[in-house]
């Protein structure tokens, strides 16, 4: 029988599947129509040093095979996060991987220490958010920024820091180089990518907030070409991510290079999504007499 | 743990030009349904996120939802044929209420909005006021009246009926015999009108929200509608807190 387990970070995940922050909230919905146990981790929703209500509606246009999301970080805050919410998560039969969202170094470093000091399994660090200080440039687009802020949040961190990377860069082998050397324990990536829809009859946009992040099938190319270069620039492990429907999607990531896998958008439209990528690759592993899921990632032959 | 549903299309009509009503074999959903509730529907093809439909109305074995043609999803599962079958999330979602203190019900919709009222006419007692554009897009009135305490059909160029928008029939008909509760769905300017009426005058009022959404079960957050309430709780979800609110919960403003 195939062996999902999988060592992330030195933490044991049973399977190589988590979800995507801010896909199932912060897990309120368990047991509904998605069993989380089913999962090796969570990811829970983006959280900001404090509480933010998030955009107007409409938040969501649908595209080609995908969708445009312009939440904007609807969430209670991080310290109602570590009092409130992760107790509870604590409880669920998974890792917990809990993700910042700073418009400062400053803040990034403070919600590192409060998270740590919580029982969440490793923090991730959304770095596609605008940096005040720098005229709202989001962080994640420039290597020098990247490499200062992971530094300055290692010093406040005490669990394993995966840095998110956006797709919305010229070279994200760079942006990765950068968190390693700032210290980065792994990476994870892609975030969505900025986009907008039209309505052609008023003209104006659908998304309340114009613009959103386009995430879904669409982008699933341009997500595994990415961990490919990742992959192939840095040693620290990867959490891949975008447009995952079903298991050979997940295991495109897996040979590009992604230790683990995470599925977000996907889940709207299948609730038990996590149950057939699971199975399929077990049977994928069996079927080329694959014992470990690890023996699966990074396997890419070139032509 | 709820699962989605491969239900088979038992039957299906036009019941005016690019509406369609459909009958699935949904035993579980049927089980589960309250009024007001809604599902959450594959389309098929290229088709990517599901799409709400209300549930209009059910039976032991069998789910029935009506919907208008309005773009590529609609009209895909419009192409459905009877013995194919169709992915069903559901019941999902708040309902209506029903309380046993309310007995002066009165029920308003308005277009499409009419559907999600009519297992709701049936379980209660109630006086209906449905609003339509002109005659050609009048749809249910013999099921309403069959279910309802009276029924007053309106079109909006009164071509059929009472003659302009219905809440104004509805609004006359409570100043001259009150009303414990109203429950409405419909067209946003319409909902507002209700909703002015019910707060002026002091009375409950359901009404049943749309918006864009995603999951359909809470767990993404893009279905937002606005409470008027400060931070954190000025957002309500329509697929999990609603569809159905109370009209004070929601300012219909966004
Ligand atoms: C709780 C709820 C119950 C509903 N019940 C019914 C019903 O019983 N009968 C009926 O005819 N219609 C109903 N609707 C509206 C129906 O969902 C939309 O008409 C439908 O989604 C349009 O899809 P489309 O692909 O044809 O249109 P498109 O415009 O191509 O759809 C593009 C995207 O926008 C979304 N969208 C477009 N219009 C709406 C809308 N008004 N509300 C929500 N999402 C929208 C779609 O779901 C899709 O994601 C309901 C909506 C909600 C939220
Ligand atoms: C509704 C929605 C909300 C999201 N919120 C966050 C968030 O709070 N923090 C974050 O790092 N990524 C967020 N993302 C991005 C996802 O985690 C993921 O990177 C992206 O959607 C690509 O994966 P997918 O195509 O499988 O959804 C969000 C995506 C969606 C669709």
């Amino acid at each position: 029988m195939a062996d999902l387990r999988i060592d992330y970070c030195g933490i044991e995940f049973k399977n190589p599947i988590v979800t995507a922050s801010g896909t199932f909230g912060f897990g309120e919905e368990d047991g509904e129509y998605t069993e989380l146990s089913e999962y090796g981790g969570f990811s829970a929703k983006g959280l900001t040093r404090t509480p933010r209500p998030g955009n107007r509606a409409p938040r969501i246009a649908e595209t080609p095979s995908g969708i445009l999301n312009s939440v904007g970080l609807q969430n209670p805050g991080v310290e109602s996060f570590a009092a409130e919410i992760m107790p509870e998560l604590a409880k669920l039969d998974t890792h917990v991987i809990a993700n910042m969202s700073g418009n400062t170094v400053e803040e990034y470093c403070e919600m590192a220490e409060i998270l740590s000091e919580t029982d969440t399994a490793i923090i991730e660090m959304n770095i596609s958010c605008p940096n005040v200080k720098h005229g709202g440039l989001a962080f994640g687009t420039d290597a020098r920024t990247v490499l200062e802020l992971t530094e300055a949040v290692k010093k406040h961190c005490k669990k394993p820091l995966v840095v998110k990377l956006s797709p919305n860069v010229t070279s994200v082998a760079d942006i990765a180089k950068a968190a390693e050397a700032g210290g980065a324990d792994g990476v994870s990536l892609i975030n969505t990518l900025l986009g907008m829809k039209i309505d052609i009859n008023t003209r104006r946009p659908i998304l309340a907030n114009n613009t959103g992040g386009l995430s879904g099938p669409a982008v699933m190319p341009v997500a595994v070409r990415m961990v490919h270069e990742v992959y192939e620039a840095v040693k620290i492990p990867i959490i891949g991510m975008g447009g995952v429907m079903s298991a050979s999607d997940a295991l495109e990531f897996m040979i590009a290079g992604a230790r683990l896998v995470a599925l977000g958008t996907g889940m709207f439209v299948k609730p038990d999504l996590i149950i057939d990528v699971k199975q399929g690759i077990a049977e994928y592993m069996d079927k080329n007499g694959i014992k470990k899921a690890v023996d699966i990632v990074g396997t890419l032959e070139l032509n | 743990m709820k699962k989605a549903h491969n239900c088979k299309l038992l039957a299906k009509r036009e019941i005016a030009h690019g509406i369609f009503d459909f009958t699935v074999e949904a035993p579980e959903i049927a089980a589960a349904a309250q009024c007001g509730q809604f599902l959450h529907i594959e389309c098929g093809g290229d088709v990517f996120l599901r799409r709400p439909i209300s549930i209009c109305d059910t039976d032991d074995n069998t789910v029935r939802f009506i919907f208008e043609i309005k773009g590529h999803g609609t009209e895909l599962l419009a192409e459905k044929e009877p013995g194919d079958m169709i992915n069903i999330m559901g019941p999902l979602g708040h309902g209506f209420e029903l309380k046993p203190e309310y007995k002066k019900a009165i029920i308003i919709g308005g277009g499409i909005g009419v559907f999600p009222l009519y297992k709701l006419a049936k379980n209660i007692e109630a006086d209906v006021f449905l609003g339509f554009r002109s005659k050609d897009r009048v749809v249910m009135e013999d099921e309403f009246s069959a279910a309802a305490r009276s029924v007053t059909v309106g079109t909006d160029d009164g071509s059929y009926g009472y003659a302009g928008y219905i809440a104004g029939a509805a609004e006359e008909f409570i100043d001259n015999n009150g009303a414990d509760i109203i429950f409405a769905c419909g067209p946003l300017p319409m909902l507002k009108a209700v909703k002015n009426i019910a707060e002026a005058r002091g009375i409950p009022c359901q009404i049943s929200m749309e918006q864009r959404m995603g999951c359909g079960i809470g767990a993404c957050l893009v279905c937002t509608c606005e409470t008027g309430k400060e931070g954190m709780d000025g957002q309500v979800r329509v697929c999990k807190d609603g569809p159905v609110f109370y009209s004070t919960e929601v300012t219909l403003n966004g």
